[in-house]
């Protein structure tokens, strides 16, 4: 059981610490010394050009890999060290939208938005029926619930696997790379519906995404990663960040300039 | 594609005790080129610590020579002799200083190991690591049979009869092909054999107890490896390449009970049935050439038959079914999760589910025979 008792003002304050994480493939170093925090009902973006360790930093949040060193405390439970029906136990707070979409292509819309619902609760088919339809409504796929995966389009894709992302109404919602592959016009449709999710259910939202469109009309925080130096090299508000960026890196960055 | 032109170098010493490296002909893609070893060595040979790489005395010229004066300098470097470019064109120093301007990162390189010894050693750590990875995945196999027993496991009745039905209904057109020709096989070498001691009233003999004891659960075996072992292997590695496992994971929903468990089961059910499929199918084979080629009528061949084959012969193969069924689900699943990104990987893992299907099939079949024999069935 989670011991609230033991948590600091702090760990309250935040959805996720993370503390000294060293992320490696092997003896391949990827991410040192991460230290941040992801406060509660905030839209935090993790920044940086491509193969610097945004989607690797995601996977290890998320307990798909272990990291090499450091801590992840999720409400003050360190994620990391944490038993495997621990994790389970805090994972069924996550809800992920992977990039692309990763719908279970064996199930229709709906077998997919239920199936989460089928296994952590005792809901009878007829209310599963009734919230599996309302979550696909609310990212606008009302009466595709027996369509397959493959039978629809990309954007829609990435809304069904957020309608299942939302399925337990998790505290915490992980989007990697949502604009990838996606139209302009239907990016910020689907920016649109992360934001009014988020203010309806209060979710805390970690984004992974290199679209600065998507940063300036989403996040409140971002952590921007650096692919040479290997760790993080600056964290605040996109906005602050343009107008005094700490750095040359993050200055190119959220100007569009190669440097 | 060639074209006959040649490109050329020569080493000769230049003042102030440096070196100069000339080129000359043609460097192009279709011109036969020297390699950069030997421009070193005559480097070396010449003495040189530092050398200027003079391309004045180049005719014709494309992307090779850039890449060729890329590659001389960084061998140079290594080599410890430095290398200048003088007389370059201006497109080609520009491309060589966009090549140059973001250096090769050190830690990029993976290292493998190299030499035969090498090679043959990391095989063997890879084919125990492989067997360590199969018991382990064993192991969580009688976990998740007890997870399912319990009624904690996540798998869902209608995969179950949702794969039962697939493989089983999909297998029978092949099973009764091959378990035919198998049958007709193996009474025909019969015949040919004991033709020679006037005894071809026993093919009936050989083709019950083959097929029953053998060749009709190994045959159905290595055909569910070569059709559904490779196919559970390619659908779970296309889910693990399109991150459906991740998925599935992040939802605390365990992928052996959800996915690997309904498959194992269906299949230990499937692959008894279809060998007692395999065994009818191959006797009547069996028979075939027994009356029309050999003269035994249905009535002697089938009562030879039940006088000398036992119950326990059927059900020793009805066993191996079993067995093989788990095993060629086991090795398919297993492949399938260890497959890597990218769509090539997934071939990989057809493949490799295959192999360590059909390995499997013909192992355990060895120990069962050991075994039976040791116990006198």
């Amino acid at each position: 059981m989670r011991d609230t008792t033991q948590s600091s003002d702090t760990e309250r304050e935040s959805a996720v610490r993370v503390s000294g994480l060293r992320l490696a493939y092997d003896d391949f170093l990827v991410l040192d010394g991460l230290e941040f925090d992801i406060r509660r009902g905030e839209i935090f973006a993790i920044m940086g050009g491509s193969g610097c360790g945004k989607s690797t930093l995601l996977k290890h949040l998320i307990g798909l890999r272990d990291p090499a060193a450091g801590s992840i405390f999720f409400g003050g439970e360190d994620f990391v060290k944490a038993s495997e029906s621990d994790r389970r136990r805090i994972q069924r707070r996550f809800g992920v939208l992977y990039q692309q979409g990763a719908l279970w292509s064996s199930m229709t819309l709906a077998e997919n938005v239920a199936l989460p619902l089928e296994t952590y609760t005792r809901l009878k088919a007829a209310r599963i029926r009734q919230i599996v339809a309302f979550k696909l409504a609310l990212v606008g796929l009302a009466g595709f619930e027996a369509f397959y995966p493959a039978q629809i389009s990309g954007g829609m894709r990435k809304r069904a696997a957020l309608a299942r992302a939302i399925a337990l109404d998790p505290d915490i919602l992980f989007f990697d790379e949502p604009s990838a592959g996606l139209d302009p016009v239907t990016s910020r449709r689907l920016d649109r519906t992360i934001l009014q999710l988020r203010e309806s259910l209060g979710t805390t939202v970690v984004l992974v995404t290199h679209e600065l469109e998507s940063l300036f009309a989403l996040a409140d925080r971002a952590l921007f990663l650096d692919a040479e130096q290997k760790r993080s090299t600056a964290l605040g508000s996109p906005t602050d960040l343009r107008n005094n960026p700490p750095n040359e890196a993050v200055a190119a960055f959220l100007r569009r300039e190669a440097e | 594609m060639p074209t006959g032109e040649q490109a050329s170098f020569s080493v000769e010493a230049s003042g102030e005790g440096g070196h100069r490296v000339a080129l000359s002909g043609a460097w192009t893609l279709g011109a036969v080129l020297p390699p950069v070893d030997r421009v070193l060595a005559a480097l070396r040979a010449a003495g040189a610590e530092q050398a200027c790489v003079d391309s004045g005395g180049v005719e014709r010229y494309d992307s090779v020579l850039p890449a060729f004066l890329f590659e001389l300098a960084a061998a140079g470097e290594r080599a410890g002799i430095k290398l200048t470019e003088d007389g370059l064109p201006g497109d080609v120093t520009r491309l060589l200083g966009i090549a140059r301007s973001v250096p090769a990162r050190d830690d990029g390189k993976r290292s493998g190991p190299s030499g035969i010894v090498g090679r043959f050693g990391h095989a063997i750590m890879e084919g125990f690591r492989s067997a360590a990875d199969l018991l382990r995945f064993f192991g969580r196999g009688i976990a998740a049979t007890g997870e399912l027993l319990t009624g904690r496991s996540a798998m869902r009745m209608r995969d179950l009869t949702d794969i039962f039905v697939g493989v089983t209904v999909a297998a029978l057109p092949i099973v009764s092909l091959i378990s035919l020709l198998v049958g007709l096989i193996i009474a025909f070498l019969g015949a040919v054999v004991l033709r020679q001691f006037a005894a071809e009233f026993a093919v009936a003999y050989l083709v019950g107890y083959g097929m029953l004891r053998e060749m009709g659960a190994v045959m159905t075996g290595v055909i569910m490896a070569g059709r559904t072992g490779a196919g559970f292997a390619a659908e779970i590695g296309s889910m693990r390449v399109n991150e459906e496992i991740d998925a599935l994971e992040t939802f605390g929903i365990r992928p052996f009970g959800f996915l690997v468990l309904p498959r194992v089961i269906a299949l230990s059910i499937a692959m008894p049935l279809l060998t007692v499929y395999a065994n009818v199918v191959g006797i009547f084979g069996g028979y075939l050439v027994s009356d029309f080629m050999i003269g035994v009528p249905a009535p002697i061949f089938f009562e030879e038959m039940v006088r000398v084959v036992g119950v326990k012969d059927f059900w020793l193969g009805v066993f191996k079914g079993y067995v093989f069924g788990i095993v060629v689900a086991l090795s398919g699943c297993l492949r399938g999760l260890q497959c890597g990104s990218g769509a090539g990987a997934v071939g990989i893992a057809a493949t490799r589910a295959v192999v360590l299907g059909i390995t499997l099939i013909i192992i355990c079949n060895a120990i069962i025979d050991w075994a039976a024999a040791t116990l006198g069935i």
